[in-house]
């Protein structure tokens, strides 16, 4: 490799490095993406310089393939609503995972068809003098021990462990990442797809494994394409049993698997750059998913192999009581009086695309001197910081933002707490009931607050099918409605006054 | 070039560090900004792709290869896009005051 490329990816890793740094800070989280950036078209431009690259077909095919690919993807990610954004995430990372899956493909293709060389020249004169295809001879010189085998021989042991692991990761989070995409975008419901999900899914991992195995001594093709097809299969069955509030963790962990695999391949094929920024994204994506699944008091294990909702026989009685309901005029002249609001959103806010609305009652209500502040779960919206970042579209400035455990002991002093179109994060069941399904996850105590506004577009159960009790509580008043119209005339209700 | 089974063990240790410590002090607010942008970093596979593509000899490593050109691609230029504009919009009251004057 020559000089001006390895100069280059070193200076692109050491980008990588100090953008994702810059990235963990809200003050410099922009010049993070920017450093980033050039890192990527500086690593990108060098390659073509690369040695190995050569080939007017091949050069043409890049050119092509970047230009396409990437233009599609420029539009694709300009166009995407906000809200849309961890399904985004999801198909980009698989993306991702599946690319490093394909180097392996090529290497191993390479590896096939470049034998070790006296291996080659003795099949050669064996299928000579015996009349028989070469490929045949091939496998009766390897009866007799001779010559190293397949995929291993030809890339070299370190390489072809390195390169196999990358495969099946990376296929396993190419898949997996296509099918959280699909679910997340209402493309697909469903949370099983054959019977004894666990068990089916235990055979297709030990199958993988054992393929993986052969692919490093065989040289057969069809091996090869098995391992790959099985790989893609234990990433659907995977992600197929996974929902809920658990989604944004095993998107988190397809993100670190992709890392993964990216560093293997580039250990295979002897790349630096791909080396480092795949491992730190290995790492830094691993650290992130452990702090998602503590966020929500899951074990990762537990968001892996339990499923979400999926227990039969165990559905709890509904909570007792009646839901009282009041008119959004009567909720916003409620607020207008009090001295403390907390707003506790929820991807039905975002969906309903009324943050903007909001955004507008919260200003005129500090007009009235009432002192208002934002609660967001962790795993508020779809991901961590996924509300955030929506609250800061419509123009909420990110100090009246506050997370869970910063302001979980206000709601107790507060005099109003809203909660729009969330529902799983606000539910005592959590907290109290042990046979619920999300009984552990850490909530904001909402029903703490001596009033408590639910506005809801009806009366059924949420995202994840559970029944909340707060719906039900005494100092609660339900606000039924499109949250966008709601938040509308609770906006005319405080002009009004 | 071949990186000798020790250095690359030393770098895969050394790299797993700065990942850790790169994060380790991360808000809440930032972690789907920061998710996205990790996403991006791993699209440098792209750079692995083409070399891939451009050694390719074969009709069936040239599609391979170009398979892995196209995701990677998607992969880098998708996750910078979708980062970028999420940072944009971490602005404090101050910032957004000015950006209103302007």
């Amino acid at each position: 490799m020559n000089f001006i490329v390895q100069v280059s990816y070193l200076l692109a890793a050491v980008l990588f490095i100090l953008g994702l740094k810059a990235m963990s800070s809200p003050k410099t989280a922009r010049k993070g993406i920017i450093w980033a950036g050039v890192g990527m078209v500086l690593a990108t431009l060098v390659t073509f310089l690369h040695p190995a690259v050569h080939g007017v077909t091949n050069y043409v095919l890049i050119v092509i393939g970047i230009v396409v690919a990437g233009g599609l993807a420029w539009w694709s990610g300009r166009r995407v609503a906000m809200t849309e954004m961890p399904q985004m995430v999801a198909l980009y990372n698989g993306m991702g995972g599946g690319a490093a899956a394909a180097i392996a493909g090529v290497e191993m293709l390479r590896a096939l068809r470049t034998l070790p060389g006296d291996l080659q020249n003795q099949a050669q004169a064996l299928a000579t003098d015996a009349g028989i295809s070469v490929n045949a001879a091939t496998a009766a010189l390897r009866a007799d021990g001779a010559g190293s085998a397949g995929v291993a021989g030809a890339l070299g042991s370190d390489v072809a462990i390195l390169a196999i692991l990358g495969a099946f990761i990376g296929t396993v989070a190419f898949s997996g990442s296509l099918i959280a995409w699909a679910k997340l975008d209402g493309r697909m419901k469903r949370n099983r797809l054959v019977p004894a999900q666990q068990l089916v899914n235990l055979v297709v991992f030990a199958l993988a494994v054992i393929f993986g195995i052969m692919t490093f001594f065989t040289d057969s093709l069809a091996v090869v394409a098995i391992f790959f097809a099985l790989g893609l299969l234990f990433g659907v069955f995977v992600a197929v049993p996974i929902g809920g509030a658990d989604m944004p963790v095993i998107i988190s962990l397809f993100n670190a698997l992709t890392g993964l695999a990216v560093a293997f391949e580039g250990y295979a094929i002897g790349n630096p750059a791909m080396i480092i920024a795949g491992t730190v994204v290995g790492a830094a994506g691993t650290l992130l998913t452990q702090l998602m699944a503590k966020a929500m008091n899951r074990p990762i294990t537990n968001v892996m192999f339990a499923g979400w909702g999926t227990d039969e026989g165990t559905t709890s009685e509904g909570p007792e009581g009646e839901m009282k309901d009041v008119s959004a005029e009567d909720a916003g002249i409620m607020m207008a009086y009090a001295e403390r609001v907390i707003i506790v959103p929820g991807y039905g806010m975002a969906v309903a695309q009324a943050q903007h609305k909001i955004w507008e009652l919260v200003e005129l209500l500090q007009d009235r001197g009432v002192e208002v502040k934002f609660a967001i779960h962790p795993v508020a919206g779809r991901m961590p910081g996924h509300m955030n970042v929506l609250l800061a579209e419509a123009g909420v400035p990110y100090d009246m933002i506050f997370d869970m455990e910063d302001i979980n002991e206000e709601f107790a002093t507060t005099d109003v707490a809203v909660v729009i179109g969330a529902n799983d994060v606000v539910n005592p069941a959590a907290r109290d009931d042990p046979s619920s399904p999300i009984y552990g996850m850490p909530i904001l105590n909402v029903d703490e607050a001596e009033n408590v506004l639910v506005i809801k577009r009806g009366r059924g159960t949420g995202f994840s099918g559970v029944e909340n009790a707060l719906f039900f509580g005494e100092n609660t008043r339900m606000v039924f409605g499109d949250g966008q119209k709601v938040a509308g005339g609770m906006v005319q209700a405080v002009k009004g006054l | 070039m071949a990186i000798e089974g020790f250095v690359a063990i030393y770098i895969f240790m050394l790299a797993g560090f700065a990942g850790f410590e790169v994060i380790s002090r991360v808000p809440v607010i930032l972690h789907t900004p920061l998710m996205s942008g990790s996403n991006f970093v791993h699209g440098i596979v792209v750079v692995g792709a083409m070399v891939v593509l451009g050694h390719a000899e074969t009709v069936a490593e040239q599609v391979v290869g170009f398979i892995a050109v196209v995701l990677a691609a998607g992969n880098a230029v998708g996750g910078y896009v979708v980062t970028e504009r999420m940072l944009e919009m971490f602005k404090s009251k101050d910032e957004q005051k000015k950006g209103a004057k302007e």
